[in-house]
């Protein structure tokens, strides 16, 4: 069985690079050395990617945990996708049937250049990171994962939005012959996310394109998604096919299916707990005893400013 | 016939067996104690579903020998319902005491997903015969609390879920269809 004991490492806030240069060796050594043993033979995930590959991206350890990462294997073969089942294995299942190539992003609403762009155009000029961060479901589950990425700030501001923009706004694919399992209406698709622009345009924020050095496997939201490190997972948007601009707050796909159980902000917050179940503690995916959550997922340095003097009862 | 209880016996045993030879074979997922606690509630579920067949299966089918199977199902049900509570107890909770209570209050699906189990036991202790004996007519009276317990943990099931209803649902539908047949009969009698 998998039951393994908790790690003594606690989880760390960015730290200076300098005091951890040496254990940084170590873990990208083991990283690579866990992928090489993903990748070879047993099991490979359901990936997207006939012909593209990711472009050459630097790692950025001022903005990334030192924890270790999950596996391969445990953050490809169990996460939440509902467009292709309720189950957590559902996705590395059936997401084979999703198809990523060509793939357009529109972009609209209170901006200078509205216009549909090609996802490759999208990365092109981008300067592609690794980050490698905490990811905490509303489930009470939680996983390190080394995302490669764009900051999304550097894509808002190709876009030029216009002072009216006060939020933006993300689309999911709706195609129920790609995504089978919005053939059931157990969300109101398409799913639709939204953050504020501060929360957009912050360094954390990114809009991951590969996973573990390799392009993003479907199951895990390819060929562009969100990642936002300090909120909830639902709020980490997959699969996307329209960033909007708005005046508005964006109306958001749990926020409507359950509006006293998910809010619009979704701040992983232990002093809140989710109505039906309790938020103290997560299970870190690959450690048996709980661990406590840390405010704002470990990242409150970073980004507890954004809230400040806000009721993060009021505005979970 | 003579091996139909055996037979039934070890058939039962085969979701543990199986979850046992998963766990052995790392088969179990990325989240191991989450599909432990699901496999557990899902066959308590089923096996308590099944308990409750065995009286329609003999009045619709004819089945006078499942009759005899009903006490051993009543007990696997209640056996898997304690490894469901152990692999939250142990597993999920490490006997986190604050939390286990403050989840029973608070929580409305672990308050009654706790009664369903309690409940259970009474049935339990009182499954043998010289319990049927000593209890005379009242073991029958009390042994209706199955049906609480069944609607208990299909609630549970139904409170637990996200947004995805389907499987809860279609329990429910199950377990409405057994307990109205019941009620159906109940008021043919009256009115005869």
């Amino acid at each position: 069985m998998l039951i393994k004991r908790p790690a003594d490492i606690k989880p760390h806030e960015i730290t200076e690079p300098a005091l951890y240069r040496d254990r940084r060796r170590f873990l990208q050594a083991t990283s690579g050395a866990a992928l090489a043993f993903a990748t070879s033979g047993l099991f490979l995930p359901a990936e997207a990617a006939v012909g593209r590959k990711l472009p050459d991206y630097r790692k950025n350890p001022r903005l990334s945990t030192d924890e270790s990462p999950n596996s391969l294997k445990d953050i490809t073969r169990y996460n939440n996708f509902y467009e292709f089942g309720t189950h957590k294995e559902d996705p590395a299942k059936h997401a084979h049937t999703l198809r990523t190539e060509p793939w357009t992003v529109r972009v609209e609403g209170e901006v200078e250049k509205p216009a549909d762009y090609h996802l490759e155009d999208l990365i092109k000029s981008a300067q592609l990171e690794e980050r490698i961060y905490r990811l905490r479901c509303v489930e009470a589950w939680s996983m390190v994962i080394p995302w490669v990425g764009i900051p999304l700030a550097d894509l808002i501001k190709r876009f030029k939005p216009v002072s009216r923009a006060k939020f933006v706004e993300f689309t999911t694919l709706h195609d129920p012959e790609q995504m089978p399992g919005q053939r059931r209406a157990v969300l109101d698709w398409p799913y639709v996310e939204g953050l504020r622009m501060d929360e957009a345009m912050h360094p954390l924020t990114i809009l991951a394109v590969g996973l573990y050095g390799k392009i993003l496997p479907n199951q895990n939201g390819a060929p562009i998604r969100l990642v936002v490190p300090w909120k909830y997972g639902f709020k980490s948007i997959k699969s996307i096919v329209k960033i909007r601009f708005t005046e508005t707050m964006p109306k958001t796909s749990w926020a409507l299916a359950g509006p006293a159980e998910y809010g619009f902000y979704a701040n992983v917050n232990p002093a809140v707990d989710h109505p039906r179940w309790s938020q103290a503690k997560e299970r870190r995916i690959g450690e048996f005893l709980k661990r406590k959550t840390v405010m704002f997922n470990g990242y409150a340095d970073a980004v507890a400013g954004l809230y400040a003097g806000m009721d993060l009862r009021r505005n979970f | 016939m003579r091996y139909l209880k055996p037979v039934v016996f070890l058939a039962c045993l085969l979701p543990l067996a199986l979850l046992v030879w998963d766990g052995f074979h790392d088969a179990l997922g990325a989240n191991p104690i989450e599909t432990i606690t699901h496999r557990t509630g899902d066959w308590t579920l089923r096996f308590l579903l099944l308990t409750l067949a065995i009286t329609p299966a003999r009045r619709l089918l004819g089945w006078v020998w499942a009759l005899r199977l009903r006490r051993m199902l009543g007990l696997f049900v209640f056996f898997y319902a304690c490894l469901h509570f152990l692999t939250y107890l142990v597993l999920d909770q490490f006997f986190d005491w604050g939390e286990i209570v403050k989840d029973i209050a608070k929580r409305p699906y672990i308050t009654i997903g706790f009664s369903a189990f309690v409940l259970l036991i009474p049935l339990a202790v009182t499954s043998t015969k010289a319990m049927m004996r000593r209890l005379g007519r009242r073991w029958g009276d009390l042994h209706r609390l199955t049906y609480l317990v069944a609607i208990f943990a299909v609630i549970h099931y139904l409170w637990l879920v996200k947004a995805d209803y389907l499987h809860p649902v279609i329990y429910a539908a199950v377990l409405a269809i057994l307990l109205g047949m019941r009620m159906w009969r109940g008021l043919a009698v009256v009115q005869k």
